[in-house]
């Protein structure tokens, strides 16, 4: 099957009408030296037969819907509303490009103003883009940012911000005459006294991350005050489920909000797409990355949106531009402003709220077994870090709870290997009470 | 016909969705949470009902063209037809909803199938190795460039220069720019291809490498590319090529066969995943055997009938995405190259290529193309003749809305003046390819006979045209409660609208 509606006559008619003998004149500027005649890639099949071939690939997987999952570790699984899907399979949704015909994507671009508004309004920020590639880059992005404006050379990242997007952090910046520095944890936050000693007039940004990798809250308005007093930029990564419940990045001082927002309303798809999110304070609009859509006037004065500000960008400053960024997630950015209309300010309100009863009560059971207790003593929102006694192992119990269908939390020794028996463990709206029951009579038998 | 902001059908107290109840013992938060760690305020989130929401975001569906709906020819983004069945694959439930950290024994499918879309694509360009981390065509260009650092700082070698033709997508300088290079623009030759003296002056000691996009911007194939790599790398210099335009050359040639180090492919556009209105796309990254080692971490890696991550990697430049990249959008692709197989992919680029060139061959008398040639999968036209009467390629572009088809992509490349660069794609039957033609050579007709109505084009979309500058000079990037006065006064100023009392536009 190949989509092409034009017959083999029409083919040859329209052949005719270039005034070329064959379709191999056309190519002929190609070099016959490189023409292939054929690829290694097998015959091509009817949807029915790909359907059955896909199909038996997915087979092979164990899907989350069938087993109880206690993994985030920075990839988090939420309720998807019906009408989020219904929605976003439209066609007129799904198959246009990024919006450079205004007129014709007044759709898009209206979705984008009330996309940036709501995130906006999720982390308090002035400001915010049209999203970014996964909340990784975004953290990129957003060190980029401050390198720019401060013209300093040095930054901060606290060692529990997640690995993932401090080993991304790391290639954005590899190569140029950047200093990237670690600041240590202490019981499972950022060492605030280390954080002190390490910022001084050199730092253009300091980057943390709330709640943080061990699921604990951070000391982020002190954090920012300590950023700030030297003049660098305090960059919080955010989780936006959370923030329905916790204080929003702009109310603790941060200059950039970055987040891996995929869990607005679209699937985790073994981790992308993703969709990052990017707001700031309204003094750094005019050094933001990305697309940005605005609202202004057509000739009659009618209300309309644009992308704007493009003197920052690729297509027109080229090598000047604030950065590479083209395509960047729109589609998810669509789904999210959808559930976020959905869910409204009440509902992230008890989103947020199921989320932190589920999991301290999983929390409260699981510490009652007597070889498992709390890594840190931190406030948490609904992943923790649990700690296994000896000679109860992390890999060992993981194995004997994947044969009840329990998928247990994330081995935290594989990241940091100075806590080797510790785990991760996240609970979200999705975990029902049995779901807890099950884990702990599975827990209960291997010791 | 105007679609209100979500935040303006707000009702307090309104709901759009039901959560489950808790079934734990309620708590107070102030036991988990210490005060100060609180939210004061809520955010001020619209508060619809679901019908509210099916209402708004279908309304404003409505004011897009798509390709689902119409005729897309905008070039070098490859808008052809997105199969159904690829979304279909993408939602089954076993790739959908999979941890990205689930243990490898439970996610052995996944794995096959990014392992052997790997192997698909490199079957197809010639490269040796592809990493499908980057999450778009710009992120691809990102990884390239750091590898072709990495390259250079294992050989002990100092290079800050990027070669970069003055054809080239913004993208590229971008890219160059903050991955710490300095661009070098390379002027095009007199048939609008590469310069081969041009590209000897410009090659000092300390060029890193060029980014070459093949076929150009033109739609031209670079002719002379084997010269070009030889050049290159006869100064250990690097060959990146920008696979943006890889539609022209399925199963034609191979850029791993040209002496092509580096490629990165859109799989938005030659393997025809959704764009989404602006993403999610992919931007998989090739290279030749002597760059694998440099590849981003994790790689899939076989071993007997299993699949796993190797995290491992001495050279590697480290990762670019949270996790393996847009999986999502790579389940598509890879449905769409089983679909079209070997054939089907060989015959969409000759499709691709025949329908540009009965398109180029239909506007050209009217419409002269500067470079010409036989085109590849698009090409580039020029409306100056138009400028006397006034009439610009933007013009041209706003009164093609009217006619029922999307704008080509318009003064791209920078190299032609007054340009429109059209892209119809192998996915376009003639006939439609005919009325496209036909509008384009009757706007033509209007701009000497009215070019009034050309100039205020459009006229029968929901705005007309939009006051860019006042959007840039006064950036509104948010809605606030406060604008609603404000709002009234400008959408009155056109004249009165009439009451709108109906439910419906």
């Amino acid at each position: 099957m190949d989509y092409i509606p034009n017959t083999d006559v029409q083919l040859q008619e329209m052949l005719h009408a270039i005034g070329a003998d064959s379709f191999e004149e056309l190519v002929s500027p190609v070099p016959s030296e490189f023409h292939v005649r054929s690829l290694d890639v097998p015959a091509g099949l009817a949807e029915a037969e790909v359907v059955e071939l896909c199909e038996g690939l997915a087979a092979r997987n164990g899907s989350l819907r069938k087993m109880t999952s206690f993994l985030g570790a920075g990839a988090y699984d939420h309720v998807i509303p019906t009408a989020v899907d219904a929605l976003a399979s439209r066609g007129e949704w799904l198959t246009p490009y990024t919006p450079y015909q205004a007129e014709a994507s007044q759709g898009t671009l209206q979705t984008i103003y009330e996309f940036q508004t709501m995130v906006c309004e999720l982390f308090q920020m002035d400001v915010a883009n049209a999203s970014l590639y996964d909340g990784a880059s975004a953290v990129a992005e957003a060190a980029l940012l401050a390198l720019r404006v401060t013209e300093r050379p040095r930054v901060l990242v606290s060692e529990a911000l997640h690995p993932h997007a401090r080993q991304t952090l790391a290639t954005y910046l590899s190569g140029a005459k950047t200093i990237l520095q670690e600041i240590p944890t202490v019981n499972g936050v950022t060492d605030l006294e280390a954080l002190g000693k390490a910022v001084r007039d050199d730092v253009a940004c300091v980057i943390m991350q709330q709640p943080n990798v061990f699921g604990c809250l951070e000391p982020m308005a002190q954090a920012g005050e300590l950023a700030h007093r030297f003049g660098s930029l305090f960059v919080a990564s955010a989780y936006p489920i959370s923030v329905g419940l916790l204080r929003p990045p702009g109310a603790y001082g941060a200059d950039i909000a970055v987040a891996e927002g995929r869990c607005l309303g679209s699937p985790i798809t073994y981790g992308g797409p993703g969709l990052g999110l990017f707001a700031a304070t309204s003094a750094l609009v005019r050094r933001l990355p990305g697309r940005l859509a605005g609202c202004t006037v057509d000739r009659t004065g009618r209300r309309g949106y644009t992308l704007t500000l493009q003197t920052r960008e690729q297509h027109i400053r080229r090598e000047k531009a604030t950065s590479n960024i083209c395509t960047n997630e729109g589609w998810l950015a669509l789904r999210a402003a959808i559930f976020l209309s959905l869910l409204g300010p009440q509902g992230m309100k008890e989103l947020a709220t199921l989320n932190l009863e589920k999991a301290h009560d999983a929390h409260k059971r699981l510490c009652e077994i007597p070889w498992i207790k709390p890594a840190f003593d931190q406030p948490f929102f609904n992943e923790f870090t649990l700690q296994y006694d000896p000679p109860a192992d992390v890999d060992r119990v993981n194995r004997r709870l994947a044969k009840a269908g329990i998928v247990g939390g994330w081995p935290l020794a594989d990241w940091y290997p100075t806590v080797p028996q510790a785990s991760l463990w996240c609970v979200t709206e999705l975990i029902g009470r049995d779901g807890i029951d099950r884990l702990l009579h599975a827990l209960n038998g291997s010791a | 016909m105007a679609e209100p902001l979500i935040f303006e059908r707000s009702v307090s107290g309104r709901r759009g969705y039901r959560l489950p109840s808790s079934g734990v013992p309620a708590m107070s938060q102030a036991e988990a949470i210490p005060d100060d760690q609180l939210r004061a305020e809520p955010p001020r989130l619209p508060e619809v009902a679901e019908i509210d929401a099916i209402r708004h975001y279908t309304r404003l569906s409505q004011l897009n063209f798509s390709v689902d709906t119409h005729f897309y020819p905008l070039g070098s983004c490859t808008m052809k037809y997105n199969p159904k069945l690829n979304d279909r694959i993408a939602a089954l439930p076993n790739f959908a909803s999979l941890h990205p950290l689930q243990p490898t024994s439970q996610v052995q499918g996944i794995l096959q199938l990014l392992y052997e879309l790997e192997q698909l694509l490199s079957a197809i360009t010639g490269m040796a190795a592809f990493t499908l981390q980057p999450a778009a065509g710009a992120q691809g260009e990102l990884t390239g460039l750091k590898i072709i650092a990495a390259y250079h700082r294992r050989k002990r070698s100092i290079r800050s220069t990027m070669l970069i033709p003055d054809s080239a997508h913004g993208t590229n300088p971008a890219s160059a720019a903050i991955s710490g290079f300095t661009v070098e623009k390379l002027r095009s030759g007199p048939d609008g291809l590469v310069d081969l003296n041009e590209l000897k002056s410009k090659l000092t000691p300390d060029v890193a490498a060029l980014m070459l996009t093949n076929p150009n911007t033109l739609g031209l194939f670079e002719r002379d590319i084997k010269a070009i790599a030889a050049l290159l790398h006869e100064r250990d210099a690097l060959l990146y090529m920008d696979g943006a335009n890889m539609n022209a050359l399925l199963g034609i040639a191979r850029p791993g066969e040209m002496g092509v180090d580096i490629l990165q492919l859109n799989l938005h556009k030659t393997f025809s995943t959704p764009h989404g209105g602006g993403g999610p796309g992919a931007g998989p990254v090739g290279v030749g055997k002597k760059l694998e080692a440099f590849l981003p971490v994790p790689r899939i890696r076989k071993m007997g009938k299993r699949f796993a991550w190797d995290e491992r990697g001495r050279s590697t430049i480290g990762r670019v995405h949270g996790f393996y990249g847009n999986v999502g959008v790579l389940i598509r692709a890879y449905a769409y190259i089983r679909t079209l197989g070997c054939e089907g992919l060989m015959r969409a680029s000759e499709a691709a290529i025949i329908n540009a060139n009965y398109l180029k061959a239909k506007l050209e008398p009217t419409f002269p193309v500067p470079f010409d040639d036989h085109c590849l999968h698009e090409f580039v036209v020029t409306v100056k003749a138009l400028k006397a009467h006034g009439v610009t390629a933007m013009d041209v572009a706003k009164r093609l809305l009217d006619y029922g088809f999307y704008a080509p992509t318009v003064y791209f490349p920078l190299i032609v003046e007054e340009a429109l660069m059209i892209e119809p794609t192998e996915t376009e039957s003639k006939e439609t390819l005919d009325r496209f033609a036909e509008a384009l050579l009757s706007i033509a007709q209007e701009a000497t006979t009215n070019p009034e109505l050309v100039r205020g084009a459009p006229h029968r979309m929901a705005v007309s045209r939009l006051d860019e500058v006042r959007a840039a000079r006064e950036p509104n990037l948010r809605w606030v409660p406060e604008q609603r006065q404000s709002v009234v006064s400008a959408t009155t100023h056109g004249g009165p609208p009439p009451p709108n009392l109906a439910d419906s536009p």
